[in-house]
């Protein structure tokens, strides 16, 4: 089996926000929607004052509670892990944004564009069928698809790599196979301590936070 | 660490008023079918009241329509029933029309019960739609389901209780009682349920259910109690004082359920449960 997974080093993220760009161009996403996102987490009071910056998404849980709720089997589970949205079931009740506890969803209702009017790339990309619907990060799963049918290796090979994961100038994002021990994910896990994101909601989350050695 | 480190939760974003009246409504209507049903009926004027009791839940589902993305796609709510409580919120109020409206029509008290039941099982879908919500400390807790369905009973008995004098012309002693004995199963379920948050919600969150608390205990509570007293104790006075008990008990459910989806409705934030160690590779 494959269970596509993301790994953030929290050591190596600078919070540059790059993959928050990228992600944004590689899925056209309007202004405000940001499927990937850093947070800048700041602990403590001067002089004892220290910084995290955690990027964070849809975390394509085991037990999606997203999925649990739809009332439209809109949001479904690839046997790959992956949690896809059918934008033309989804009727757009929000109710999966509620139910995530990851604020990794959105409901757009009307078309926005950077400086009002759009611009010829946002004219261009716009897709009227993302519009009232729920979204949020796919793992990049069509290109992840087309790298697989191409026979190339996801994590490795950016053709079959999420933007974000391509784009990060630390390499503290890095994607993979989980269930394969050879894979860059898995030897990350095996090398260091990590957590899940409130894992104690018993979702299995298929994104793994290092934050330090083993 | 014991601690953990994160952003603190903001107010959900996605689910405004015309969601809230959903459960308003809906649960209100509920309890108006159930005790016309059970404790109105045969009297005259109970088929009223259970028109009225329908036209709650519509105004509730109507309005929960107006806030859909892809409003002309609602018929998609019902493709799944296996795990969604608001697909088997939508089945359960299909029965509750189907069944209504034939008591309506035929006059025979039977089917009235049969769409009380139903609206039990549609506002029961209700409340467990919200514990289905993860993302909301305050409404993922098992107590709240409670605390939803009795509040409808109180709701409902009450806006029936007010209403009766000119409807049924006089008040059932049977409503009266499900009345006061919904009215303290409110009380003792929103206790319940205050008391399993302890530490669970957000500050905010807590503040405000701190405040529609008082509103249960006092305007929820204790003055449907005493507006029960009165009319034991006065007969003269009975029609006022539980017109006047019946609407304050219905007021303060509905600001209590608005409260829990509009304003306790805080996310958790993010955590990290230990910082980064930086220096290390």
């Amino acid at each position: 089996m494959t269970r596509w997974a993301m790994v953030i080093d929290l050591r190596r993220c600078v919070g540059c926000q790059t993959c928050t760009a990228a992600c944004r161009h590689a899925n056209a996403t309007p202004p405000g929607v940001q499927w990937r996102r850093v947070l800048d987490m700041e602990v403590g009071e001067y002089p004892n004052v220290k910084r995290a910056f955690v990027p964070v998404g849809c975390m394509h849980c085991d037990d999606p509670p997203c999925m649990e709720v739809c009332p439209s089997t809109a949001t479904k589970k690839r046997a790959d892990g992956i949690v896809t949205i059918d934008y033309d079931l989804c009727i757009g009740c929000a109710y999966c944004a509620l139910a995530c506890p990851y604020q990794a969803r959105y409901r757009t209702d009307r078309a926005q564009f950077a400086y009002g009017e759009p611009t010829p790339s946002e004219e261009a990309r716009l897709d009227p069928g993302r519009l009232g619907v729920a979204t949020k990060c796919t793992f990049c799963a069509e290109r992840l698809d087309a790298g697989v049918a191409a026979g190339k290796t996801p994590g490795v090979d950016p053709d079959a790599t999420p933007a974000c994961v391509n784009s990060c100038i630390s390499q503290a994002l890095q994607f993979g196979d989980i269930d394969d021990p050879q894979s860059n994910v898995s030897k990350l896990l095996a090398g260091h301590q990590h957590f899940r994101m409130h894992e104690e909601l018993g979702t299995g989350p298929g994104v793994y936070y290092l934050w330090d050695r083993a | 660490m014991n601690t953990t480190f994160g952003p603190k939760p903001w107010l959900q974003g996605s689910w405004d008023a015309r969601a809230a009246a959903n459960f308003i409504f809906g649960g209100a209507g509920t309890g108006v079918a159930v005790t016309a049903a059970f404790f109105v009926a045969p009297a005259p004027g109970w088929r009223v009241l259970l028109a009225l009791a329908l036209m709650l839940i519509a105004m509730g589902l109507g309005s929960v329509w107006l806030e859909l993305g892809r409003a002309w796609r609602f018929m998609n709510v019902a493709f799944n029933p296996r795990t969604s409580w608001m697909t088997r919120e939508a089945y359960a109020s299909g029965v509750v029309f189907a069944f209504g409206a034939a008591a309506i029509v035929t006059s025979v008290p039977w089917l009235a019960w049969l769409c009380a039941l139903a609206a039990l099982v549609f506002v029961y879908c209700q409340s467990r739609m919200l514990r289905a919500a993860k993302g909301i400390p305050a409404w993922r807790v098992p107590a709240l389901s409670p605390f939803l369905v009795a509040t409808a009973m109180a709701e409902g008995a009450g806006l029936t209780v007010a209403l009766a004098p000119a409807l049924v012309g006089g008040t059932p002693r049977w409503a009266v009682g499900f009345f006061v004995l919904a009215v303290v199963a409110r009380l003792a379920t929103w206790l319940r349920y205050a008391g399993s948050l302890n530490g669970k919600v957000a500050p905010q969150a807590a503040a405000a259910l701190a405040a529609v608390g008082t509103h249960v205990v006092v305007l929820g509570t204790l003055v449907p109690l005493c507006a029960f007293g009165v009319a034991v104790g006065f007969p003269a006075a009975a029609a006022v004082a539980l017109t006047l008990g019946g609407l304050v008990a219905l007021a303060a459910g509905w600001r209590a359920k608005f409260v829990v989806v509009r304003r306790a409705a805080y996310n958790q934030g993010f955590a990290l449960p230990v910082l980064p160690v930086r220096g290390t590779r």
